[in-house]
């Protein structure tokens, strides 16, 4: 599963990151790395960027960024540290 | 003791009324410290301030210079470096405020202005402002900085907000992992300042010498790689600062770095880091490595 088909208020682990160049480094400086917890904050009235927690920040993702994190889902839960 | 008045700065005809420019500490400036506005000459030692967006790095240098550049919660608001200056226990320091980035890897020019200006300015110490409350998501940028350079110092910044949410960082437990000192501030309200520029103070006169924690790769392969490349960049360009890091570029396929190395950008910055010193901080935003 890819984070873009993750919906409102959903939160997943990352597994991978199905990208590589500019766009791989953005996404791990933002905190995407495998192990992170991920939650759907928002999206956008036309869906398209949706905005996410990640480590306690929000980030916005455009679609196609999204679809490139492969995730687990983990249930409904509050996004933000590693597992432990 | 009062401060100085800080040297009235040009200003956008907007900002005179804008509340955000209110925010800085204006205030008493804290001990030991004397604002020196945009005065230039001569300078002990540079400090370039570093740190994600939004962190409070722009509110640190009003602190430390007096001077009101503006404050502001939106992307690339310091959209190139800004330069001011302050005395500190009798020496002066040369202040320069980094855009705000998440990283140091060449995908913006943000980022680019940023990292030239760690690599080939060489300032004496860096500040890398991080937020207290966000603390995981700064050590990123944090350990980039660490990678080019020992002499920083992490300003723990925002840690009034930190306590309000009820988080306790453990800053010594911090500095012992990072290796070099680690300061919690309240920039906008002077908190820790002074503690800060003592610490500072300490990495500019190299006593006691920091020591980064740097990443190591669990793969010996990539080390011996980056030891090669090291060498033969030391045979290369003999003054190249941050052999180690432009190394990891470069293995990275980094193609900034890639192109910076062959069209010559590299070799011509590196003469430049050491023919004006340290105090000049290298690349202009027309002469950027990527």
């Amino acid at each position: 599963m890819t984070l873009d088909q993750l919906v409102e208020h959903q939160s997943a682990v990352v597994v991978g990151l199905d990208c590589r160049g500019p766009v791989r480094h953005r996404l791990m400086d933002l905190g995407l790395l495998p192990g992170t917890q991920v939650e759907v904050r928002m999206a956008s009235p036309l869906g398209d960027p949706v905005a996410y927690v990640v480590r306690g920040s929000t980030i916005a993702l455009r679609r196609e960024q999204a679809s490139t994190v492969r995730i687990e889902t983990v249930g409904n839960g509050t996004a933000g540290m590693e597992p432990r | 003791m009062t401060a100085p008045q800080p040297v009235p700065q040009p200003m956008e005809p907007g900002c005179a009324s804008c509340t955000v420019r209110h925010g800085a500490g204006h205030g008493t400036a804290p001990r030991g410290l004397f604002r020196l506005g945009a005065l230039g000459g001569g300078h002990h030692a540079v400090v370039a301030l570093a740190g994600n967006p939004n962190t409070g790095k722009s509110t640190l240098f009003n602190t430390l210079t007096g001077l009101r550049q503006h404050v502001g919660n939106w992307a690339g608001k310091t959209v190139s470096r800004s330069e001011g200056s302050f005395r500190f226990n009798g020496r002066k320091y040369k202040v320069v405020d980094l855009p705000g980035t998440y990283s140091l890897l060449s995908s913006s020019t943000d980022e680019e202005i940023a990292r030239d200006a760690l690599v080939f300015g060489r300032p004496d110490v860096t500040i890398v402002v991080v937020d207290a409350t966000r603390l995981e998501r700064n050590l990123n940028l944090t350990l980039q900085v660490l990678e080019i350079t020992d002499r920083v110092v992490v300003a723990l910044n925002l840690i009034d907000e930190a306590r309000r949410h009820g988080i306790a960082v453990d800053d010594r437990h911090l500095a012992r992992e990072l290796g070099v000192p680690v300061v919690a501030t309240a920039a906008q309200r002077g908190e820790g300042i002074t503690e800060l520029l003592d610490a500072v103070e300490r990495v500019a006169t190299g006593e006691p010498a920091t020591r980064a924690r740097r990443l190591t790769y669990p793969d010996p392969e990539v080390d011996r790689a980056v030891r090669r490349l090291e060498a033969q960049l030391g045979r290369l360009l003999p003054h190249l600062p941050a052999r180690r890091w432009v190394a990891l570029r470069l293995l990275e396929g980094d193609p900034g770095v890639e192109r910076a190395l062959r069209d010559g950008t590299l070799a011509r910055l590196a003469t430049r880091a050491t023919s004006e010193g340290s105090g000049v901080v290298g690349a202009t935003g027309s002469e950027v490595v990527a």
